[in-house]
């Protein structure tokens, strides 16, 4: 078994399990993601994949089910320091809107185990937004006084502030125009190849699945579908996955749901 | 329904009061719990140190004015019945300073600071700030409620205190303006009236109702549901909490001081 010898995946979802009231979300949901490599969650509206990514950093707590990250179980040990480790981009951007811009970027540098100077912390949040194609004065607004697709890349800056291992994007690309959309897909391939950071992304942008992905998996009824490597999405066979990356209202995923 | 059902809902209904109750503890104890520890939050402080205190002092001061000078008012009217006009200067004294000095700054505090506090906390979490705020490894209990409820006892006590020299003063301006008291002997009865339990007690009850609008404010924040809705209900809920459990507080503090 050549398995065994390879070293264990990054993050590790085993049979996950979370409803809310009578609304079961995950079903037992199972993915694997290995060390250094994208892999780019679809699924429809509604099926869980946020509530996956929130799983795994522990903001919600799977009512069954273990998640394992670098071998370890997820929140076994010190918890800032697990933490420490991720960036997250959330769907709705989440900037805190008390602080200025530069400020929500910098925010893991200003405190804790990462601290640096202010001037420091300012500069590396400035070369952040520049990444994500924000011009440096921006730094100084604060996010109410920014469109949607702004706060979104203020979003994204915040979470590869830190240049963590592991990063999650939760819908990176949803709002933004193609252009932008497409600056955005290059960047989180860049942060995967240059900084060899392991990546989860999740998406409905079928072009953005074609650039940022290594591998593909598919959410659907609380479990995955399909999972495999982004090559194979065309010559799956499966009718599911067909129906989701050509867009078609008949299939067997219903269209109300 | 039958007499055992109907035990039955009472019951539930009963746990279920308590388990709030124990939530609320629970969540107060964790307050004090986070304030002690490092990180500790400076801006955050100063910032809650503005809000609740320097920014509360007009709303302040103008209910105790008011009250104040209506207190003299009725009580010389009151007092006319049976020729105590006299008592005018002690009985605002100590009606400001024990009972309507704490119980009014305490009841606009519900009004203006639990309500504010509750609605940007229920906000950010209805935004995903407080996962964020986590996913940097921000406690929220430290970065976000420490800091309140701190500046909430120091600042209210202080708020009080001005409301009570205020309402003092209100009484003051009425009953030698209108009612033809002489000012000096005024504030010589109020200030020989006043004994130094009369001041503690007004303060302590200044502190224990500003934790307890922060803490409302906080508790209900965190605990709120999703959308708008979700701000709403947190930001009513915990007016009337602060509100109910201010006025039962002042009850019992009232109890523990003067007639025990
Ligand atoms: N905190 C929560 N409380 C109650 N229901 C939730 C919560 N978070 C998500 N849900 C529900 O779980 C389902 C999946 O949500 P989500 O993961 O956000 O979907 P998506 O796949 O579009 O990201 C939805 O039906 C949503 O209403
Ligand atoms: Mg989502």
């Amino acid at each position: 078994m050549t398995q065994d010898q390879s070293p264990p995946p990054m993050i590790r979802m085993d049979g996950i399990h979370k409803a809310f009231g009578s609304n079961r979300v995950l079903r037992g949901m199972d993915l694997s993601i290995s060390r250094g490599s994208s892999m780019v969650i679809i699924g429809g509206s509604g099926t869980g994949k946020s509530v996956a990514l929130k799983s795994v950093l522990g903001l919600i707590k799977p009512d069954a089910g273990a998640i394992y990250v670098d071998g370890k179980p997820a929140g076994s040990g010190d918890r800032d320091a697990f933490l420490a480790r991720f960036g997250m981009l959330f769907q709705g951007g989440a900037l805190f809107d008390s602080l200025p811009v530069w400020k929500n970027v910098a925010f893991r540098l200003q405190r804790g185990a990462l601290k640096r100077p202010a001037d420091e912390a300012r500069a590396i949040a400035i070369e952040k937004l520049r990444r994500v194609g924000l011009k440096s004065d921006v730094a100084d607004r604060f996010p109410a006084e920014l469109s949607g697709g702004m706060q979104k890349r203020v979003g994204l800056a915040r979470a590869i502030a830190a240049e963590p291992e592991i990063i999650f994007f939760d819908e990176p690309t949803t709002g933004l125009d193609p252009i932008m959309s497409g600056v955005i897909n290059d960047l989180i391939r860049e942060i995967v190849v240059e900084m060899g950071a392991t990546a989860m992304t999740i998406t409905h942008d079928m072009s953005s699945v074609r650039a940022i992905a290594d591998t593909v998996a598919m959410l659907h009824d609380g479990v995955i579908k399909w999972v495999g490597p982004v090559a194979d999405l065309d010559q799956s066979g499966d009718p599911y996955l067909d129906q989701f990356i050509h867009g078609r209202a008949e299939g067997p995923i219903e269209a109300v749901r | 329904m039958s007499p055992l059902s109907l035990l039955a809902r009472l019951g539930r209904l009963a746990l279920g009061a308590l388990a709030a109750v124990g939530r609320v503890a629970l969540f107060a104890i964790s307050t004090f719990t986070h304030m002690l520890r490092p990180p500790y939050y400076p801006r955050e402080f100063a910032l809650s140190l503005l809000q609740i205190g320097w920014l509360s002092l007009p709303v302040v001061g103008l209910t105790a004015v008011f009250t104040g000078g209506a207190l003299a008012l009725q009580i010389y009217a009151g007092g006319a019945r049976f020729n105590a006009e006299a008592v005018v200067p002690q009985i605002v004294a100590i009606g400001m300073v024990r009972e309507l000095g704490p119980v009014l700054v305490g009841l606009m505090i519900a009004a203006r600071v639990t309500s504010s506090i509750a609605a940007e906390i229920a906000t950010m979490k209805v935004t995903e700030q407080i996962d964020a705020l986590v996913t940097l490894s921000t406690n929220p209990m430290q970065y976000l409620v420490a800091p309140r409820v701190l500046a909430a006892l120091i600042t209210v006590p202080l708020l009080v205190g001005i409301g009570d020299v205020i309402g003092i003063a209100g009484g003051y301006a009425v009953a030698v303006h209108n009612l033809d008291f002489n000012a000096a002997a005024y504030l010589k009865n109020t200030v020989d009236f006043l004994e130094p339990l009369d001041v503690i007690s007004s303060l302590v009850k200044g502190a224990f109702f500003g934790v307890i609008a922060a803490t409302m404010g906080c508790y209900y924040g965190m605990q709120s549901g999703r959308g708008a809705q979700g701000v709403g209900s947190a930001t009513k809920s915990s007016v009337e909490a602060a509100a109910v459990l201010i006025l039962a507080a002042n009850f019992i503090l009232t109890g523990v001081f003067f007639s025990l």
